[in-house]
Protein backbone atom coordinates (compact mmCIF):
# COMPACT_ATOMS: atom_id res chain seq x y z
CA UNK A 1 0.00 0.00 0.00
CA UNK A 2 2.48 2.61 -1.11
CA UNK A 3 0.94 5.91 -2.03
CA UNK A 4 3.29 7.83 -4.30
CA UNK A 5 5.44 10.11 -2.24
CA UNK A 6 5.17 13.67 -3.39
CA UNK A 7 8.68 15.06 -3.30
CA UNK A 8 7.35 18.47 -2.38
CA UNK A 9 5.41 17.11 0.57
CA UNK A 10 7.07 17.49 3.91
CA UNK A 11 5.57 14.29 5.21
CA UNK A 12 7.97 11.41 5.26
CA UNK A 13 7.86 7.79 6.32
CA UNK A 14 9.24 6.90 9.70
CA UNK A 15 8.26 5.70 13.12
CA UNK A 16 5.43 7.52 14.85
CA UNK A 17 6.83 10.69 16.32
CA UNK A 18 9.61 11.10 13.78
CA UNK A 19 7.46 12.97 11.33
CA UNK A 20 4.42 15.20 11.36
CA UNK A 21 1.00 13.62 11.35
CA UNK A 22 -0.52 16.46 9.37
CA UNK A 23 1.14 18.94 7.04
CA UNK A 24 -0.76 21.96 5.76
CA UNK A 25 0.87 23.82 2.89
CA UNK A 26 -0.52 27.14 1.69
CA UNK A 27 -4.12 26.19 2.49
CA UNK A 28 -6.42 28.81 0.98
CA UNK A 29 -10.16 28.87 0.58
CA UNK A 30 -12.23 31.58 -1.05
CA UNK A 31 -15.99 32.00 -0.98
CA UNK A 32 -16.35 33.71 -4.33
CA UNK A 33 -14.45 36.94 -3.89
CA UNK A 34 -14.40 36.69 -0.12
CA UNK A 35 -11.45 35.14 1.70
CA UNK A 36 -12.26 32.29 4.06
CA UNK A 37 -8.66 31.49 4.95
CA UNK A 38 -5.45 32.22 3.11
CA UNK A 39 -1.99 30.67 2.80
CA UNK A 40 -1.99 28.68 6.03
CA UNK A 41 0.96 26.35 6.50
CA UNK A 42 1.93 24.32 9.56
CA UNK A 43 2.88 20.86 10.79
CA UNK A 44 1.04 18.95 13.47
CA UNK A 45 2.97 16.28 15.33
CA UNK A 46 1.59 13.07 16.79
CA UNK A 47 0.08 13.70 20.22
CA UNK A 48 0.17 17.46 19.80
CA UNK A 49 -2.81 19.66 20.64
CA UNK A 50 -3.06 22.77 18.50
CA UNK A 51 -5.45 25.61 19.19
CA UNK A 52 -6.77 28.00 16.57
CA UNK A 53 -8.01 31.29 18.03
CA UNK A 54 -9.20 34.55 16.57
CA UNK A 55 -12.28 36.71 16.56
CA UNK A 56 -15.48 35.67 14.87
CA UNK A 57 -15.13 35.61 11.08
CA UNK A 58 -11.33 35.24 11.14
CA UNK A 59 -11.46 31.95 9.21
CA UNK A 60 -11.07 29.36 11.95
CA UNK A 61 -13.97 27.14 10.91
CA UNK A 62 -13.13 27.47 7.23
CA UNK A 63 -9.59 26.26 7.89
CA UNK A 64 -10.77 23.42 10.11
CA UNK A 65 -13.26 22.18 7.52
CA UNK A 66 -10.49 22.07 4.91
CA UNK A 67 -8.09 20.26 7.22
CA UNK A 68 -10.75 17.72 8.17
CA UNK A 69 -11.50 16.92 4.52
CA UNK A 70 -15.00 18.38 4.61
CA UNK A 71 -14.39 21.27 2.20
CA UNK A 72 -11.91 21.37 -0.66
CA UNK A 73 -9.43 24.26 -0.43
CA UNK A 74 -9.20 26.63 -3.40
CA UNK A 75 -5.48 25.99 -3.35
CA UNK A 76 -2.88 24.42 -1.11
CA UNK A 77 -2.29 20.89 0.13
CA UNK A 78 -3.13 18.86 3.21
CA UNK A 79 -0.88 15.88 3.78
CA UNK A 80 -1.60 13.13 6.29
CA UNK A 81 0.56 10.33 7.61
CA UNK A 82 -0.91 7.19 9.15
CA UNK A 83 2.06 5.18 10.38
CA UNK A 84 4.13 4.50 7.30
CA UNK A 85 1.20 5.21 5.01
CA UNK A 86 1.59 8.67 3.57
CA UNK A 87 -1.05 10.69 1.78
CA UNK A 88 0.65 13.75 0.28
CA UNK A 89 -2.68 15.49 -0.33
CA UNK A 90 -5.98 14.21 1.01
CA UNK A 91 -7.84 16.13 -1.71
CA UNK A 92 -5.91 14.32 -4.42
CA UNK A 93 -7.66 11.13 -3.28
CA UNK A 94 -10.98 10.22 -4.81
CA UNK A 95 -13.97 10.94 -2.59
CA UNK A 96 -14.41 7.31 -1.56
CA UNK A 97 -10.85 6.93 -0.27
CA UNK A 98 -10.97 10.30 1.43
CA UNK A 99 -14.18 9.31 3.20
CA UNK A 100 -12.59 6.07 4.32
CA UNK A 101 -9.65 8.01 5.74
CA UNK A 102 -11.99 10.47 7.45
CA UNK A 103 -13.76 7.58 9.13
CA UNK A 104 -10.70 5.76 10.38
CA UNK A 105 -7.76 8.14 10.74
CA UNK A 106 -9.44 11.15 12.28
CA UNK A 107 -12.69 12.29 13.82
CA UNK A 108 -14.65 15.51 13.93
CA UNK A 109 -16.47 16.88 16.97
CA UNK A 110 -18.98 19.44 15.72
CA UNK A 111 -20.07 22.43 17.75
CA UNK A 112 -23.68 21.37 17.33
CA UNK A 113 -24.08 17.72 18.41
CA UNK A 114 -26.90 17.38 15.87
CA UNK A 115 -24.32 17.69 13.10
CA UNK A 116 -22.28 14.81 14.51
CA UNK A 117 -24.93 12.43 15.83
CA UNK A 118 -27.77 10.44 14.32
CA UNK A 119 -30.67 11.72 16.37
CA UNK A 120 -32.95 8.82 15.38
CA UNK A 121 -30.46 6.15 16.45
CA UNK A 122 -29.80 5.04 20.04
CA UNK A 123 -26.68 6.13 21.95
CA UNK A 124 -25.24 2.63 21.53
CA UNK A 125 -25.99 2.68 17.80
CA UNK A 126 -24.32 6.07 17.45
CA UNK A 127 -21.14 4.76 19.03
CA UNK A 128 -21.44 1.43 17.22
CA UNK A 129 -21.69 2.97 13.77
CA UNK A 130 -18.02 3.97 13.75
CA UNK A 131 -17.02 0.40 14.63
CA UNK A 132 -19.36 -1.02 12.01
CA UNK A 133 -17.85 1.35 9.43
CA UNK A 134 -14.48 -0.06 10.40
CA UNK A 135 -15.76 -3.56 9.62
CA UNK A 136 -16.78 -4.84 13.08
CA UNK A 137 -19.58 -7.38 12.71
CA UNK A 138 -19.86 -8.73 16.24
CA UNK A 139 -22.87 -7.30 18.07
CA UNK A 140 -21.60 -8.32 21.52
CA UNK A 141 -18.22 -6.65 21.04
CA UNK A 142 -19.84 -3.48 19.72
CA UNK A 143 -22.12 -3.46 22.74
CA UNK A 144 -19.19 -3.85 25.16
CA UNK A 145 -17.28 -1.03 23.45
CA UNK A 146 -20.36 1.21 23.59
CA UNK A 147 -20.82 0.60 27.33
CA UNK A 148 -17.14 1.25 27.93
CA UNK A 149 -17.23 4.53 26.04
CA UNK A 150 -20.42 5.73 27.66
CA UNK A 151 -18.67 5.27 31.00
CA UNK A 152 -15.55 7.04 29.81
CA UNK A 153 -17.56 10.09 28.82
CA UNK A 154 -19.51 9.87 32.07
CA UNK A 155 -22.88 8.82 30.68
CA UNK A 156 -24.80 6.18 32.65
CA UNK A 157 -24.49 2.96 30.59
CA UNK A 158 -28.14 2.29 31.43
CA UNK A 159 -28.92 5.00 28.87
CA UNK A 160 -27.34 2.95 26.04
CA UNK A 161 -30.64 2.33 24.26
CA UNK A 162 -31.96 5.88 24.65
CA UNK A 163 -31.86 8.27 21.73
CA UNK A 164 -29.78 11.46 21.87
CA UNK A 165 -33.02 13.46 21.74
CA UNK A 166 -33.59 12.33 25.33
CA UNK A 167 -30.18 13.70 26.39
CA UNK A 168 -29.19 17.14 27.68
CA UNK A 169 -26.91 19.32 25.53
CA UNK A 170 -23.84 18.41 27.58
CA UNK A 171 -24.63 14.70 27.35
CA UNK A 172 -25.15 14.95 23.59
CA UNK A 173 -21.74 16.56 23.27
CA UNK A 174 -20.14 13.83 25.38
CA UNK A 175 -21.90 11.18 23.30
CA UNK A 176 -20.53 12.80 20.16
CA UNK A 177 -17.04 12.62 21.64
CA UNK A 178 -17.51 8.93 22.49
CA UNK A 179 -18.69 8.25 18.94
CA UNK A 180 -15.59 9.90 17.54
CA UNK A 181 -13.07 8.35 19.92
CA UNK A 182 -14.35 4.76 19.93
CA UNK A 183 -12.64 3.98 16.64
CA UNK A 184 -9.29 5.15 18.05
CA UNK A 185 -8.45 7.94 15.62
CA UNK A 186 -4.98 9.47 15.57
CA UNK A 187 -6.36 12.98 15.30
CA UNK A 188 -9.49 14.78 16.42
CA UNK A 189 -10.85 18.06 15.07
CA UNK A 190 -13.08 20.12 17.33
CA UNK A 191 -14.89 23.30 16.40
CA UNK A 192 -15.94 25.21 19.52
CA UNK A 193 -16.62 21.96 21.39
CA UNK A 194 -17.91 23.74 24.48
CA UNK A 195 -19.80 26.47 22.67
CA UNK A 196 -23.50 26.70 23.42
CA UNK A 197 -23.16 24.95 26.79
CA UNK A 198 -23.68 26.37 30.30
CA UNK A 199 -20.49 27.42 32.04
CA UNK A 200 -20.59 24.61 34.62
CA UNK A 201 -21.28 22.03 31.89
CA UNK A 202 -18.42 23.52 29.87
CA UNK A 203 -15.98 23.09 32.75
CA UNK A 204 -16.87 19.43 33.17
CA UNK A 205 -16.54 18.79 29.44
CA UNK A 206 -13.17 20.53 29.35
CA UNK A 207 -11.85 18.38 32.20
CA UNK A 208 -13.08 15.31 30.38
CA UNK A 209 -11.54 16.35 27.06
CA UNK A 210 -8.24 17.14 28.69
CA UNK A 211 -8.08 13.76 30.40
CA UNK A 212 -9.07 11.88 27.26
CA UNK A 213 -6.60 13.66 25.00
CA UNK A 214 -3.82 13.06 27.51
CA UNK A 215 -4.68 9.42 28.23
CA UNK A 216 -5.08 8.47 24.58
CA UNK A 217 -2.07 10.43 23.35
CA UNK A 218 -4.34 11.99 20.74
CA UNK A 219 -3.39 14.78 18.43
CA UNK A 220 -6.09 17.42 18.26
CA UNK A 221 -6.88 20.68 16.53
CA UNK A 222 -9.29 22.76 18.55
CA UNK A 223 -10.97 25.86 17.21
CA UNK A 224 -12.16 28.23 19.88
CA UNK A 225 -12.79 31.89 20.42
CA UNK A 226 -12.34 31.32 24.16
CA UNK A 227 -8.74 31.87 25.27
CA UNK A 228 -9.38 30.10 28.58
CA UNK A 229 -10.33 26.96 26.66
CA UNK A 230 -7.20 27.36 24.54
CA UNK A 231 -5.00 27.70 27.61
CA UNK A 232 -6.49 24.67 29.29
CA UNK A 233 -6.39 22.27 26.33
CA UNK A 234 -3.69 23.23 23.86
CA UNK A 235 0.09 22.98 23.59
CA UNK A 236 0.47 25.33 20.68
CA UNK A 237 -1.60 28.19 19.36
CA UNK A 238 -2.25 29.78 15.99
CA UNK A 239 -3.83 33.22 15.99
CA UNK A 240 -5.93 34.05 12.95
CA UNK A 241 -7.08 37.35 11.61
CA UNK A 242 -8.91 37.99 8.35
CA UNK A 243 -8.15 34.50 7.15
CA UNK A 244 -4.42 34.61 7.83
CA UNK A 245 -2.25 33.31 10.66
CA UNK A 246 -0.71 36.35 12.32
CA UNK A 247 1.11 34.64 15.17
CA UNK A 248 1.89 31.14 16.34
CA UNK A 249 3.84 29.54 19.13
CA UNK A 250 3.59 27.67 22.40
CA UNK A 251 0.27 28.44 24.02
CA UNK A 252 1.64 29.95 27.23
CA UNK A 253 4.09 32.07 25.29
CA UNK A 254 1.50 33.42 22.91
CA UNK A 255 -0.96 34.19 25.66
CA UNK A 256 1.52 35.61 28.19
CA UNK A 257 3.82 37.43 25.81
CA UNK A 258 1.94 38.16 22.59
CA UNK A 259 4.07 39.68 19.82
CA UNK A 260 1.53 40.68 17.21
CA UNK A 261 -0.54 43.78 18.05
CA UNK A 262 -3.72 41.87 17.14
CA UNK A 263 -2.87 39.10 19.61
CA UNK A 264 -2.13 41.74 22.23
CA UNK A 265 -5.60 43.14 21.72
CA UNK A 266 -7.10 39.65 21.86
CA UNK A 267 -5.37 38.69 25.08
CA UNK A 268 -6.23 42.03 26.63
CA UNK A 269 -9.84 41.11 25.85
CA UNK A 270 -10.24 44.36 24.04
CA UNK A 271 -11.68 42.57 21.04
CA UNK A 272 -15.00 40.90 21.44
CA UNK A 273 -14.09 37.38 20.43
CA UNK B 1 -58.57 -27.83 -11.32
CA UNK B 2 -56.85 -27.40 -14.64
CA UNK B 3 -53.09 -27.24 -14.15
CA UNK B 4 -51.78 -26.33 -17.57
CA UNK B 5 -53.36 -24.58 -20.50
CA UNK B 6 -51.91 -25.03 -23.96
CA UNK B 7 -51.13 -22.00 -26.10
CA UNK B 8 -54.31 -19.98 -26.74
CA UNK B 9 -54.76 -17.83 -29.81
CA UNK B 10 -52.95 -14.54 -29.55
CA UNK B 11 -54.99 -11.31 -29.84
CA UNK B 12 -53.56 -9.78 -33.02
CA UNK B 13 -54.78 -6.31 -32.08
CA UNK B 14 -51.73 -5.95 -29.88
CA UNK B 15 -48.04 -6.24 -30.59
CA UNK B 16 -46.62 -9.53 -29.31
CA UNK B 17 -46.58 -9.35 -25.46
CA UNK B 18 -48.26 -5.92 -25.62
CA UNK B 19 -45.11 -3.71 -25.56
CA UNK B 20 -43.75 -2.37 -28.84
CA UNK B 21 -40.46 -3.81 -30.04
CA UNK B 22 -38.48 -0.67 -29.29
CA UNK B 23 -39.63 -0.60 -25.67
CA UNK B 24 -38.82 -4.28 -25.27
CA UNK B 25 -35.32 -3.68 -26.64
CA UNK B 26 -34.86 -0.84 -24.16
CA UNK B 27 -35.96 -3.05 -21.27
CA UNK B 28 -33.70 -5.87 -22.50
CA UNK B 29 -30.72 -3.54 -22.59
CA UNK B 30 -31.42 -2.62 -18.97
CA UNK B 31 -31.77 -6.33 -18.15
CA UNK B 32 -28.42 -7.17 -19.75
CA UNK B 33 -26.76 -4.47 -17.72
CA UNK B 34 -28.51 -5.71 -14.57
CA UNK B 35 -27.30 -9.26 -15.19
CA UNK B 36 -23.77 -8.00 -15.82
CA UNK B 37 -23.72 -6.11 -12.51
CA UNK B 38 -25.60 -8.36 -10.07
CA UNK B 39 -27.69 -6.47 -7.51
CA UNK B 40 -27.16 -3.06 -9.13
CA UNK B 41 -30.33 -1.05 -9.80
CA UNK B 42 -30.48 -0.06 -13.46
CA UNK B 43 -32.82 2.84 -14.32
CA UNK B 44 -35.17 2.21 -17.23
CA UNK B 45 -37.93 4.12 -19.01
CA UNK B 46 -40.90 2.44 -17.38
CA UNK B 47 -44.05 2.46 -19.57
CA UNK B 48 -47.70 2.77 -18.75
CA UNK B 49 -49.32 -0.64 -18.66
CA UNK B 50 -53.00 -1.55 -18.91
CA UNK B 51 -52.96 -2.40 -15.20
CA UNK B 52 -52.93 -0.07 -12.23
CA UNK B 53 -49.54 0.60 -10.69
CA UNK B 54 -49.02 -1.51 -7.63
CA UNK B 55 -50.27 -4.44 -9.72
CA UNK B 56 -46.76 -5.30 -10.72
CA UNK B 57 -46.25 -3.19 -13.82
CA UNK B 58 -42.46 -3.45 -13.37
CA UNK B 59 -42.60 -7.23 -13.32
CA UNK B 60 -45.02 -7.28 -16.26
CA UNK B 61 -42.70 -5.15 -18.40
CA UNK B 62 -39.81 -7.47 -17.61
CA UNK B 63 -41.88 -10.54 -18.43
CA UNK B 64 -43.14 -8.91 -21.65
CA UNK B 65 -39.55 -8.24 -22.70
CA UNK B 66 -38.20 -11.73 -22.14
CA UNK B 67 -41.19 -13.90 -23.08
CA UNK B 68 -41.36 -15.76 -26.42
CA UNK B 69 -44.16 -17.75 -28.11
CA UNK B 70 -42.74 -21.06 -26.84
CA UNK B 71 -42.62 -20.03 -23.20
CA UNK B 72 -44.88 -21.40 -20.51
CA UNK B 73 -45.87 -18.85 -17.90
CA UNK B 74 -46.77 -19.27 -14.25
CA UNK B 75 -47.92 -16.32 -12.14
CA UNK B 76 -48.08 -16.36 -8.35
CA UNK B 77 -49.19 -13.84 -5.80
CA UNK B 78 -48.21 -14.53 -2.18
CA UNK B 79 -47.51 -18.08 -3.31
CA UNK B 80 -50.95 -18.70 -4.81
CA UNK B 81 -51.84 -19.07 -8.50
CA UNK B 82 -55.50 -18.25 -8.07
CA UNK B 83 -55.62 -14.73 -6.62
CA UNK B 84 -57.18 -11.94 -8.68
CA UNK B 85 -53.79 -10.40 -9.36
CA UNK B 86 -52.19 -13.66 -10.51
CA UNK B 87 -55.15 -14.67 -12.62
CA UNK B 88 -55.40 -11.33 -14.42
CA UNK B 89 -51.68 -11.21 -15.24
CA UNK B 90 -51.78 -14.79 -16.52
CA UNK B 91 -54.83 -14.01 -18.68
CA UNK B 92 -53.16 -10.85 -19.93
CA UNK B 93 -50.15 -12.74 -21.29
CA UNK B 94 -52.26 -15.61 -22.63
CA UNK B 95 -54.13 -13.00 -24.66
CA UNK B 96 -51.36 -10.65 -25.82
CA UNK B 97 -48.59 -13.26 -26.24
CA UNK B 98 -50.64 -16.39 -26.88
CA UNK B 99 -48.41 -18.36 -24.53
CA UNK B 100 -49.23 -21.50 -22.61
CA UNK B 101 -49.79 -21.02 -18.89
CA UNK B 102 -49.41 -23.39 -15.99
CA UNK B 103 -49.64 -23.65 -12.23
CA UNK B 104 -46.89 -26.28 -12.11
CA UNK B 105 -43.59 -24.74 -11.03
CA UNK B 106 -41.58 -27.39 -12.82
CA UNK B 107 -43.37 -26.88 -16.15
CA UNK B 108 -43.00 -23.10 -16.27
CA UNK B 109 -40.16 -21.46 -18.18
CA UNK B 110 -41.06 -18.03 -16.76
CA UNK B 111 -42.55 -17.48 -13.32
CA UNK B 112 -43.74 -14.01 -12.41
CA UNK B 113 -44.09 -13.58 -8.67
CA UNK B 114 -45.21 -11.21 -6.01
CA UNK B 115 -43.96 -11.82 -2.45
CA UNK B 116 -42.77 -15.45 -2.70
CA UNK B 117 -40.21 -17.81 -4.20
CA UNK B 118 -41.68 -21.23 -5.03
CA UNK B 119 -40.78 -24.01 -2.60
CA UNK B 120 -39.71 -26.45 -5.31
CA UNK B 121 -36.10 -25.78 -6.34
CA UNK B 122 -35.87 -23.91 -9.63
CA UNK B 123 -33.82 -25.30 -12.48
CA UNK B 124 -31.45 -23.92 -15.07
CA UNK B 125 -33.25 -22.22 -17.93
CA UNK B 126 -36.11 -20.93 -15.79
CA UNK B 127 -36.59 -17.21 -15.19
CA UNK B 128 -38.13 -15.86 -12.00
CA UNK B 129 -39.54 -12.34 -12.45
CA UNK B 130 -40.25 -10.37 -9.27
CA UNK B 131 -42.70 -7.51 -8.94
CA UNK B 132 -40.96 -4.87 -6.81
CA UNK B 133 -42.74 -1.98 -5.07
CA UNK B 134 -39.62 -0.37 -3.53
CA UNK B 135 -36.25 -1.31 -5.03
CA UNK B 136 -34.06 0.82 -2.75
CA UNK B 137 -33.00 -1.10 0.39
CA UNK B 138 -31.50 2.05 1.93
CA UNK B 139 -34.55 4.27 1.43
CA UNK B 140 -35.89 3.93 4.96
CA UNK B 141 -32.53 5.01 6.37
CA UNK B 142 -31.65 7.66 3.80
CA UNK B 143 -34.47 9.44 1.98
CA UNK B 144 -32.20 11.30 -0.47
CA UNK B 145 -31.64 9.55 -3.79
CA UNK B 146 -28.29 11.33 -4.38
CA UNK B 147 -27.01 9.97 -1.05
CA UNK B 148 -28.17 6.37 -1.55
CA UNK B 149 -26.55 6.40 -4.98
CA UNK B 150 -23.23 7.37 -3.39
CA UNK B 151 -23.63 4.75 -0.69
CA UNK B 152 -24.08 2.08 -3.36
CA UNK B 153 -21.23 3.42 -5.48
CA UNK B 154 -18.84 3.31 -2.54
CA UNK B 155 -20.17 0.19 -0.88
CA UNK B 156 -20.87 2.43 2.09
CA UNK B 157 -23.34 0.14 3.83
CA UNK B 158 -22.52 0.64 7.53
CA UNK B 159 -25.94 2.19 8.08
CA UNK B 160 -27.65 -1.12 7.23
CA UNK B 161 -25.87 -2.79 10.11
CA UNK B 162 -26.73 0.13 12.39
CA UNK B 163 -30.36 -0.69 11.63
CA UNK B 164 -29.79 -4.35 12.49
CA UNK B 165 -27.97 -3.26 15.66
CA UNK B 166 -30.97 -1.14 16.67
CA UNK B 167 -33.31 -4.09 16.15
CA UNK B 168 -31.23 -6.44 18.28
CA UNK B 169 -30.81 -3.79 21.00
CA UNK B 170 -34.55 -3.20 21.13
CA UNK B 171 -36.08 -6.62 20.46
CA UNK B 172 -33.22 -9.01 21.17
CA UNK B 173 -33.21 -10.07 17.52
CA UNK B 174 -33.54 -8.62 14.03
CA UNK B 175 -37.24 -7.82 13.74
CA UNK B 176 -37.28 -7.45 9.95
CA UNK B 177 -39.21 -10.38 8.44
CA UNK B 178 -39.94 -9.13 4.91
CA UNK B 179 -37.68 -7.37 2.37
CA UNK B 180 -34.73 -8.53 4.45
CA UNK B 181 -31.67 -6.92 2.83
CA UNK B 182 -29.04 -9.04 1.12
CA UNK B 183 -25.52 -8.51 -0.21
CA UNK B 184 -25.28 -9.74 -3.80
CA UNK B 185 -22.03 -11.14 -5.16
CA UNK B 186 -20.14 -9.48 -2.28
CA UNK B 187 -20.82 -6.03 -3.72
CA UNK B 188 -24.31 -4.51 -3.83
CA UNK B 189 -26.85 -4.44 -1.04
CA UNK B 190 -30.21 -5.30 -2.58
CA UNK B 191 -33.84 -5.51 -1.54
CA UNK B 192 -35.21 -8.96 -2.39
CA UNK B 193 -38.69 -7.36 -2.74
CA UNK B 194 -41.23 -8.13 -0.01
CA UNK B 195 -40.61 -11.87 0.11
CA UNK B 196 -40.52 -13.36 3.63
CA UNK B 197 -36.97 -13.76 4.88
CA UNK B 198 -37.79 -17.48 4.84
CA UNK B 199 -37.18 -17.28 1.08
CA UNK B 200 -33.84 -15.43 1.32
CA UNK B 201 -31.68 -18.58 1.30
CA UNK B 202 -33.26 -19.54 -2.05
CA UNK B 203 -31.93 -16.34 -3.66
CA UNK B 204 -28.33 -17.47 -3.55
CA UNK B 205 -26.73 -20.15 -5.77
CA UNK B 206 -30.03 -20.48 -7.59
CA UNK B 207 -29.98 -22.31 -10.94
CA UNK B 208 -32.58 -19.97 -12.41
CA UNK B 209 -32.14 -16.38 -13.56
CA UNK B 210 -33.84 -13.88 -11.22
CA UNK B 211 -35.05 -10.55 -12.60
CA UNK B 212 -36.57 -7.73 -10.55
CA UNK B 213 -38.78 -5.00 -12.00
CA UNK B 214 -39.98 -1.87 -10.17
CA UNK B 215 -42.44 0.03 -12.37
CA UNK B 216 -43.19 3.08 -10.27
CA UNK B 217 -39.54 3.55 -9.28
CA UNK B 218 -38.33 2.73 -12.81
CA UNK B 219 -35.61 0.31 -11.74
CA UNK B 220 -34.53 -3.13 -12.90
CA UNK B 221 -32.05 -5.41 -11.16
CA UNK B 222 -31.00 -9.03 -11.37
CA UNK B 223 -29.35 -12.02 -9.77
CA UNK B 224 -27.73 -14.22 -12.43
CA UNK B 225 -27.72 -18.01 -11.87
CA UNK B 226 -25.26 -19.35 -9.32
CA UNK B 227 -24.60 -15.99 -7.66
CA UNK B 228 -23.68 -15.67 -4.00
CA UNK B 229 -26.37 -13.85 -2.02
CA UNK B 230 -25.87 -13.20 1.68
CA UNK B 231 -28.49 -11.96 4.13
CA UNK B 232 -26.95 -9.23 6.29
CA UNK B 233 -26.30 -10.20 9.91
CA UNK B 234 -23.86 -10.06 12.81
CA UNK B 235 -21.37 -12.84 13.55
CA UNK B 236 -22.99 -13.48 16.93
CA UNK B 237 -26.56 -12.96 15.65
CA UNK B 238 -26.54 -15.00 12.44
CA UNK B 239 -29.38 -14.70 9.94
CA UNK B 240 -32.26 -17.04 10.71
CA UNK B 241 -35.48 -17.88 8.88
CA UNK B 242 -38.94 -18.20 10.37
CA UNK B 243 -39.94 -21.59 11.76
CA UNK B 244 -43.30 -23.03 12.78
CA UNK B 245 -44.22 -25.32 15.65
CA UNK B 246 -46.39 -27.49 13.43
CA UNK B 247 -46.25 -28.72 9.82
CA UNK B 248 -48.76 -27.81 7.08
CA UNK B 249 -52.21 -28.97 8.20
CA UNK B 250 -53.06 -30.17 4.70
CA UNK B 251 -49.92 -31.80 3.30
CA UNK B 252 -47.76 -32.22 6.40
CA UNK B 253 -44.83 -30.33 4.89
CA UNK B 254 -42.37 -29.19 7.56
CA UNK B 255 -40.06 -27.38 5.13
CA UNK B 256 -42.38 -24.82 3.56
CA UNK B 257 -43.52 -21.28 4.38
CA UNK B 258 -46.86 -21.47 6.18
CA UNK B 259 -49.76 -19.03 6.21
CA UNK B 260 -52.06 -18.82 9.17
CA UNK B 261 -55.67 -19.42 8.21
CA UNK B 262 -58.64 -18.70 10.48
CA UNK B 263 -61.05 -21.58 9.99
CA UNK B 264 -64.16 -20.52 11.90
CA UNK B 265 -65.65 -17.60 13.75
CA UNK B 266 -64.51 -19.09 17.08
CA UNK B 267 -60.96 -18.17 16.14
CA UNK B 268 -59.76 -21.69 15.36
CA UNK B 269 -56.80 -21.60 13.05
CA UNK B 270 -54.47 -23.76 11.09
CA UNK B 271 -51.22 -23.37 9.22
CA UNK B 272 -51.05 -24.26 5.55
CA UNK B 273 -48.46 -23.92 2.78
CA UNK B 274 -48.41 -20.47 1.20
CA UNK B 275 -47.18 -22.11 -2.04
CA UNK B 276 -50.50 -23.61 -3.14
CA UNK B 277 -49.03 -25.63 -5.99
CA UNK B 278 -46.37 -27.18 -3.75
CA UNK B 279 -49.08 -28.20 -1.28
CA UNK B 280 -51.28 -29.71 -3.97
CA UNK B 281 -48.41 -31.67 -5.45
CA UNK B 282 -47.52 -33.11 -2.08
CA UNK B 283 -51.13 -34.12 -1.43
CA UNK B 284 -51.31 -35.70 -4.87
CA UNK B 285 -48.21 -37.68 -3.96
CA UNK B 286 -50.00 -39.02 -0.90
CA UNK B 287 -48.75 -36.75 1.88
CA UNK B 288 -51.42 -36.14 4.45
CA UNK B 289 -51.62 -33.32 6.98
CA UNK B 290 -53.48 -33.27 10.27
CA UNK B 291 -56.65 -31.66 8.88
CA UNK B 292 -56.68 -32.89 5.28
CA UNK B 293 -59.65 -35.21 5.64
CA UNK B 294 -61.56 -32.94 8.03
CA UNK B 295 -64.40 -30.63 7.16
CA UNK B 296 -62.23 -27.50 7.38
CA UNK B 297 -59.56 -29.14 5.29
CA UNK B 298 -62.10 -30.00 2.59
CA UNK B 299 -63.34 -26.44 2.52
CA UNK B 300 -59.78 -25.24 1.89
CA UNK B 301 -58.86 -27.76 -0.74
CA UNK B 302 -62.09 -27.26 -2.63
CA UNK B 303 -63.69 -30.55 -1.75
CA UNK B 304 -62.40 -34.05 -1.26
CA UNK B 305 -59.83 -34.93 -3.86
CA UNK B 306 -59.18 -38.31 -5.30
N1 LIG C 1 -20.41 29.23 3.51
C1 LIG C 1 -19.88 30.45 3.41
N2 LIG C 1 -20.18 31.23 2.34
C2 LIG C 1 -19.66 32.47 2.21
N3 LIG C 1 -18.81 33.01 3.09
C3 LIG C 1 -18.46 32.29 4.17
C4 LIG C 1 -18.99 30.98 4.39
N4 LIG C 1 -18.48 30.50 5.54
C5 LIG C 1 -17.68 31.48 6.03
N5 LIG C 1 -17.66 32.55 5.21
C6 LIG C 1 -16.89 33.77 5.39
O1 LIG C 1 -15.52 33.40 5.55
C7 LIG C 1 -14.92 34.15 6.56
C8 LIG C 1 -14.41 33.23 7.65
O2 LIG C 1 -15.52 32.60 8.29
P1 LIG C 1 -15.37 31.42 9.34
O3 LIG C 1 -14.38 30.48 8.83
O4 LIG C 1 -16.72 30.91 9.66
O5 LIG C 1 -14.77 32.19 10.59
P2 LIG C 1 -14.74 31.81 12.14
O6 LIG C 1 -14.98 30.35 12.26
O7 LIG C 1 -13.39 32.22 12.57
O8 LIG C 1 -15.81 32.60 12.79
C9 LIG C 1 -15.97 35.13 7.05
O9 LIG C 1 -15.83 36.33 6.35
C10 LIG C 1 -17.26 34.47 6.68
O10 LIG C 1 -18.27 35.41 6.47
MG1 LIG D 1 -16.50 29.27 13.45
ZN1 LIG E 1 -48.95 -27.92 2.47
Amino acid sequence: MSAPLDSAAKVATGADGDAPLLTATGVTRFYGERIGCEDVSFDLWPGEVLGIVGESGSGKSTLLRCLAGLDRPTSGRIGFRDGSRVTPDIFALDEQRRRALMRTAWGIVHQNPRDGLRMGVSAGGNIGERLIDRGDRHYGNIRVAAVDWLQRVEIDPARIDDRPTQFSGGMQQRLQIARVLVSEPKLVYMDEPTGGLDVSVQARLLDLLRALVRDLGLAAIIVTHDLAVARLLTDRLMVMRRGRVVEEGLTDQVLDDPQHPYTQLLTASVLAA
Amino acid sequence: MQKSVGPPKRDEAYNFAYLDEQTKRMVRRALLKAVAVPGYQVPFGSREMPLARGWGTGGIQVTASVIGPDDTLKVIDQGADDTTNAVSIRRFFARVAGVATTEATGEASIIQTRHRIPEAPLRAGQILVYQVPQPEPLRKLEPKEAETRKMHAWGDYGLMHVRLYEDIARFGRVATTYSYPVLVNGRYVMSPSPIPKFDNPKLGMCAALQLFGAGREKRIYAIPPWTEVKSLDFDDHPFEVQTWDEPCALCGAADSYLDEVITDDKGSRMFVCSDSHYCEERRAAGHVGRLLGSETGQKLTGGAKE
